[in-house]
């Protein structure tokens, strides 16, 4: 185990450096750059401002000037936000980022695997062809266009929430964006569930568990549920990673001010520090949080616990 | 017997629901069983046995249809709701299967498992079942039972995990077991241990024993009477000696026939004097394991352990063992697909372990192979005629199409297929035709030499020995050497000139296949033969038996000196010392220091 997570540390950080300058190379090939605004600013100015920001050295220089900060955990100055620190950004984000994410997920698993099992329970009978029916269409359907219409009806129609923005932070406010960013995952983690329980209920321990005598219930909770969900938990790190994606999208859609809405705002005004910043936090938690759900596996999988 | 049965099961009916109508599993099926009796169900596959007592307990699958009249101490399982057959199974009617690799939850430990039946059956609290399961693990012998409790499956062996779905099963202390093929998984010692328990559990507990079995052996020793089926119907019916001695149908007969018996001489034919074909010497592969754990040193898993042994052109050589013995790695060494790590291995003379590429790729021509699972190892994507033909294709492909076509038909219909299923596809063909697909395709290229890697192992007795037939035939029309490796000894003795014996990896004994059979001369011969059931009643009853105990050793680390001495009776201080040499012994070749004693 220990071997194991050391082995996942050093794997990340090639992992790390090479997003890192993915993405130093990509923000810088978008055309402007950061100090671009409508009327343009006297050349000397700009060229100061440029020195001031050391963007006048040359990329590799730059590149190897922002590497050596962020090892000691200096994310730099924003360009945009010229009073705050990329730090200070991503430290009044993320929290804000973090309970959408978090409501997102919890609501993703219990809703998938509940109806995954209902369907896995009722295979090729109407149920199941309603759960697999509309986990399909949650799958089809972009948050991008699933989030206006849920603003749509359940705000503008039957005004039963809050079109956007955080309000007094209550969750009324909330529950439109976590269900925007929500519904995805629950169709695939329902579709996943069904599947493996599907599998699971075939198997022949749960054969030997009914000739046990053991009701439904308890061959479902005790016996099928821990097996069907290792898929799911495999699962669990591209989910994850989907709605760290979808909540770039859906922040700015709900006017929600959280990380994702400073990296589209940043990205916009080639923010250089606040995208690279956001990619780099959001790329260390990505792979941090799958190295979890690796352990969680082992946890699962009592085979996989030795050796 | 009772005046009234414990079970009596009449015009037992069941069918399946398939996209292409009814399928008809089992027809009309009538038996009793009265209280703490045995009685053995026998049928090959797809006699309808194991969906008759599915039928019995509502464990049929979805599409399963049961009609009849089945009594179990007044009630009829039949006419039962759901509810009331749950609470019935696992408390009066328990259930074992077949391998319990599978039929135990690899995520649950046994406690956890255990502790549910007890749970639900009996309303007992964690510490009052934990001491049931503890209970019930020592009357099935399973050593250092609490410590079992927190285990999970993976870490028991294949007989400790059966004993404890005997356990498991054995709880609530049931009227009835039913036990659906127990012991096919297990290695033959360690089925003795399993039926040995079986029966004397049965004695104490005064439980009924439906006992599901393809093996007419098993049944011998271990019922008081026998329904022998097919196709879904009974064909006989009676006490054990009835159905071997005087059975009334003829499908009972033909069974009877069919079943290979240890004690039967062999059938090969006269070997033919010649050079020696194979020469294998001080053959060892040691694989390299990650340690198990950090930091730690690497494992080293010994294989094969300096096995030497010579083939003549038109031989037969048996390999026999229990699982882990190295029978398969030997033979895959011996055909290059995995490395070994010391000795040689010649083939006419001619030296295959240093050969690379081209030379290899020819080399492997005259060396076939025909592996276990039929229907897994042909590409299901291929029809027959291609798959037969690709390594003629491979190798002569100056034939030409039409005449490599005409050889597969020709080939085909000696190995006894139709020609005309040449365009057909593996999954048309039921397992005997398979294998002689499998067959055919070694074959095609005319080699000296085809190794049989369980090649009958997964087919019925009535198929098997056709199989078997069909090869002693090709051996002598082609003059071929076969290397036969199965864990089934009895058919290894009707196939073999000469059988090698290992355990752990190494030689034990080599020795023609008629003094082996007869006169074992090393301890573990002996003990692999003695578990053999034989299907005779009589030699059951009265047979002595030195049952093999426990477990064979990790070959991660195996015992110092001889590799048998912790489970042999014979051993003494010189065998954890001094590992004993191959040494002949009346014309056998034994590796046992004290031989002269057996």
């Amino acid at each position: 185990m220990l071997r194991f997570a050391i082995q996942r540390l050093l794997g990340a950080i090639p992992t790390l450096l090479v997003l890192i300058t993915l993405a130093f190379f990509l923000i810088r090939l978008a055309p402007g750059g950061p100090f671009d605004t409508e009327k343009t600013l006297p050349p000397e100015i700009e060229a100061n401002l440029r020195a001031a920001y050391n963007l006048d050295e040359s990329l590799p220089v730059q590149l190897g000037r922002y590497l050596w900060n962020l090892a000691q955990g200096d994310f730099g100055p924003s360009f945009q936000y010229r009073d705050f620190t990329v730090t200070e950004l991503i430290a009044t984000g993320f929290p804000v980022s973090l309970r959408l994410g978090s409501l997102a997920m919890a609501l993703a698993l219990v809703l998938g695997i509940s109806a995954g099992t209902l369907a896995a329970l009722r295979q090729n009978r109407p149920v199941d062809y309603t759960v697999m029916g509309a986990a399909m269409t949650g799958i089809s359907i972009p948050n991008f266009v699933l989030a206006p219409l849920l603003v749509l009806v359940f705000a503008i129609w039957l005004r039963w929430l809050p079109a956007g923005g955080l309000g007094d932070g209550s969750l009324r406010f909330v529950v439109l964006p976590v269900i925007a960013l929500a519904l995805p995952q629950v169709a695939y983690i329902a579709r996943l569930t069904r599947g493996s329980m599907i599998e699971v209920l075939r198997s022949p321990f749960t054969r030997t568990a009914r000739a046990q005598g053991l009701p439904t219930r308890t061959v479902i909770l005790r016996h099928a549920l821990k097996p069907a969900l290792l898929p799911v938990v495999s699962y669990l790190g591209p989910a994850l990673a989907a709605i760290i994606t979808g909540s770039v999208v859906v922040e700015q859609i709900f006017g929600v001010p959280g990380l994702g809405r400073f990296f589209v705002q940043g990205a916009l005004n080639r923010d250089y520090t606040l995208v690279m910043g956001v990619v780099v936090f959001y790329g260390s938690l990505i792979i941090a949080l799958n190295f979890l759900v690796d352990l969680v596996y082992g946890w699962l999988d009592p085979r996989l616990r030795h050796g | 017997m009772n005046a009234r049965p414990l079970l009596d099961v009449a015009d037992l009916h069941v069918r399946f629901a398939t996209p292409d109508g009814h399928v008809n599993a089992v027809r009309g099926l009538d038996f009793e069983l009265a209280a703490g009796e045995s009685l053995g169900i026998v049928g090959e596959s797809g006699s309808g046995k194991s969906q008759s007592v599915l039928a019995l307990i509502g464990l049929l699958a979805d599409n399963g249809q049961a009609r009849g009249t089945a009594h179990f101490a007044d009630r009829d399982l039949l006419g039962l709701t759901q509810h009331e057959l749950t609470a019935l199974r696992g408390a009066e009617i328990a259930m074992v299967f077949q391998d319990p690799m599978t039929a135990l939850n690899p995520y649950l430990s046994i406690g956890a498992q255990m502790g549910l039946v007890l749970g639900r059956h009996e309303g007992l609290g964690a510490a009052a079942a934990r001491m049931r399961c503890i209970e019930m693990l020592e009357a099935v012998k399973l050593s250092d039972a609490e410590r079992r409790l927190g285990m999970y499956p993976h870490e028991l062996s294949g007989g400790q995990r059966q004993r404890v779905m005997i356990a498991a099963a054995l709880l609530c202390r049931p009227r009835l077991l039913i036990a659906d093929e127990p012991t096919t998984a297990l290695d033959v010692t360690v089925q003795a241990q399993i039926l040995a328990l079986i029966s004397e559990l049965r004695a104490e507990l005064d439980t009924a024993i439906l006992l599901i079995t393809h093996d007419l052996g098993v049944v011998a020793g271990h019922c008081d009477r026998v329904l022998v089926m097919e196709q879904g119907r009974r064909r006989d019916y009676g006490t054990v000696d009835q159905i071997f001695h005087a059975p009334a149908h003829d499908y009972t007969r033909k069974l009877l026939a069919a079943v290979p018996r240890i004690d039967a001489p062999g059938r090969p034919g006269k070997l033919p004097a010649g050079d020696t074909l194979l020469r294998v010497e001080d053959l060892s592969v040691q694989f390299r394991l990650p340690p198990d754990k950090w930091p730690g040193r690497a494992r080293q898993l010994t294989a094969v352990d300096h096995v030497s042994f010579d083939l003549a052109p038109g031989e037969s050589l048996g390999v026999v063992g229990e699982s882990g013995c190295g029978k398969s790695t030997l033979a895959r060494a011996v055909l290059r697909l995995v490395p070994a790590t010391l000795g040689t291995v010649s083939l006419l003379g001619r030296e295959l372990l240093p050969l690379r590429g081209a030379a290899l790729r020819a080399a492997r021509r005259d060396l076939q192979v025909v592996f276990q699972d039929p229907l897994a190892s042909l590409d299901p994507r291929m029809t027959v005629r291609d798959i037969v033909a690709e390594p003629l294709e491979s190798f002569r492909p100056e034939l030409g199409r039409d005449e490599i076509t005409q050889r597969v038909a020709r080939l085909l219909e000696r190995v006894g297929l139709e020609p005309a299923h040449l365009n057909r596809y593996p999954h048309e063909f039921s397992g005997g035709q398979s294998q002689r697909i499998g067959i055919a395709r070694a074959l095609v290229c005319q080699p000296q030499l085809v190794i049989c890697d369980e090649a009958v192992s997964a087919l019925d007795v009535s198929v098997q020995s056709q199989i078997i037939d069909l090869l002693l035939d090709l051996q002598k029309e082609l003059g071929l050497a076969l290397v036969f490796i199965a864990h089934d000894l009895a058919v290894v003795r009707q196939i073999s000139h000469r059988v090698l014996v290992m355990y752990l990896g190494r030689a034990v004994e080599l020795a023609t296949a008629d003094s082996l059979y007869e006169r074992p001369r090393h301890p573990y011969t002996r003990a692999l033969l003695q578990a053999v059931p034989v299907p005779e009643p009589d030699v059951e009853r009265t047979r002595q038996r030195q049952l093999l105990g426990g477990d064979v050793p990790s070959p991660l680390a195996p015992p110092t000196g001889c590799a048998f001495r912790t489970r042999c009776e014979l051993a003494q201080s010189r065998c954890a010392a001094e590992r004993p040499a191959l040494r002949e012994q009346h014309g056998s070749l034994v590796a046992c220091h004290f031989a002269e004693e057996i």
